[in-house]
């Protein structure tokens, strides 16, 4: 047998004690799952050692990569996001100056996820510099900071303030960095600009970027995207959620049914 | 003859995926059932547009396109897989319903369970003349969109709402109208999903309309 089966043998305090193992990968792997399943099953007091597992796992020493990352800490900081607990933000605004890239974006995410205005200075810190510190790291896959996060968590947080720091990643050489830079400036201003910016993306030549702008256009619920989502060259299954996101909205806004009508057309089209 | 072997071949050597989807547009606008085998292997191919191009060249050769795509349809790798049934659903011929049946319960792939749960609304039911079969069937495929009304994925849910929409509005399937109407109160109340739930309402508010316009 290969099929692949949630692993419901496990349990949480068998994952906590893994966790505080010295096995490496079983650390790692019980990190992860501590963040997926864990608040599932777990009382009170195991939620609580959960946290404090995982807040204890962000700053761990013994899992080294050979590129002097951080594994253990990278997921911990994930899991944390997941499980939303205000607890960890301390933790996780330490981690934005880890020397490993990969731990500072995942704390960004989930300091956005977290939604705690303690980590708006912070997070803006990362900015610093502009366009011209967002270099790519030569021979690494990713730029100086994880950009792309930090403003994405922004939005989250609502930091109006920090809009001046951001808007000058419009002029970023990269487009996927412009996409997210539009992406929080339309949630933090609502201007009908940043969201055409991203319309105009699912022109791309990039079909990377046309999935990455469609989804965001959904998750944004922009809706003067929506016939454009539907002639977009980008397949169904993306189609569905992007213009599920913008329905979505319009029905909580309690929108008039002659504007949501053509969107259910659309979506029963793309089963 | 000769002239659609030309198009085939145009299609089968296509060096460019807008070539290929050009080429599959004019196969499909010989409107030719000898064109069926070739516009079926398109669906395969891994290019979005022209497998959306074959798809309408395939439904609008209507039942012709039936059984060689039943015969077809195994083995298939899951995107065509979705194409397929899609078409089929399209087509609505009840030839379909056990392939469909099967692939709205248990296919592995998201794409497939959706497209063969809007299909078990959108087959031509008045097709089973005779009506204790026809309602017999009616009552698997309702049991089959009960089941699916529970999918974690909203996309599904969605498509059983779509099928119910479609069923509530067919006259072959009065025989379960009630049964469709419960069903449709029931996740226009109760689905997690805010889209879900107005979908099914929307089902429910254009009945309203008919009756009363």
């Amino acid at each position: 047998m290969t099929a692949v089966s949630e692993p419901v043998q496990l349990t949480v305090p068998q994952m906590l004690a893994q966790l505080q193992g010295t096995d490496p990968g079983l650390r790692y792997y019980a990190a992860w799952w501590l963040g997926k399943f864990g608040l599932e099953t777990a009382t009170a007091a195991e939620r609580q050692a959960i946290v404090n597992a995982l807040i204890g796992a962000l700053a761990d020493e013994a899992d080294r990569t050979e590129l002097g990352g951080y594994p253990l800490r990278r997921n911990a900081a994930r899991a944390l996001g997941r499980l939303g607990d205000r607890q960890a933000v301390p933790a996780l605004i330490e981690c934005l100056h880890c020397e490993d890239f990969y731990v500072r974006e995942a704390a960004a995410i989930a300091l956005g996820q977290l939604g705690d205005p303690r980590a708006i200075a912070p997070l803006q810190a990362l900015l610093e510099g502009g366009v011209a510190m967002a270099r790519p790291v030569p021979g690494r896959p990713h730029l100086v900071q994880p950009v792309e996060a930090v403003m994405e968590s922004l939005g989250h947080l609502g930091a109006t303030e920090a809009i001046p720091l951001i808007e000058p990643f419009l002029t970023h050489e990269m487009p996927r960095v412009q996409l997210a830079t539009a992406r929080a400036l339309f949630q933090l201003t609502g201007a009908a600009e940043y969201g055409d910016r991203l319309l105009a993306a699912l022109e791309s030549e990039d079909v990377q970027l046309r999935r990455t702008a469609l989804l965001d256009l959904g998750a944004m619920g922009y809706l003067p995207a929506a016939e454009a989502i539907l002639q977009a060259g980008v397949e169904a299954s993306f189609k569905l959620i992007a213009l599920h996101g913008i329905l979505s909205k319009q029905l909580h806004q309690a929108a008039p049914a002659e504007q949501t009508l053509s969107l259910f057309q659309g979506l029963d089209q793309l089963l | 003859m000769s002239n659609l072997l030309a198009y085939i071949h145009a299609v089968e050597t296509a060096s460019s995926a807008s070539a290929l989807r050009e080429a599959v547009i004019q196969l499909a606008q010989q409107k030719d059932t000898a064109a069926i085998p070739t516009l079926i292997a398109v669906l395969g191919y891994n290019n979005p547009a022209a497998a959306q191009a074959a798809v309408e060249g395939l439904i609008a050769l209507g039942d012709a396109v039936v059984e060689p795509l039943l015969a077809q349809l195994d083995g298939y790798n899951y995107g065509a897989r979705a194409y397929g049934v899609r078409v089929l659903g399209s087509i609505g011929h009840p030839a379909a319903l056990r392939v469909l049946l099967a692939a709205a319960q248990s296919d592995f792939a998201p794409s497939v369970r959706r497209a063969a749960t809007k299909a078990l609304g959108t087959l031509r039911w008045q097709l089973i003349p005779e009506e204790t079969a026809r309602e017999a069937q009616l009552r698997e495929a309702l049991t089959v969109l009960q089941r699916n009304s529970e999918a974690a994925d909203w996309a599904v849910r969605y498509a059983v709402g779509v099928a119910l929409d479609h069923l509530y509005q067919q006259a072959a399937a009065r025989a379960l109208r009630e049964a469709v109407c419960s069903l449709l109160k029931h996740l226009g109340d109760r689905d997690p999903d805010i889209v879900v739930r107005s979908r099914c309402q929307l089902a429910l508010q254009r009945d309203y309309l008919s009756m009363h316009i």
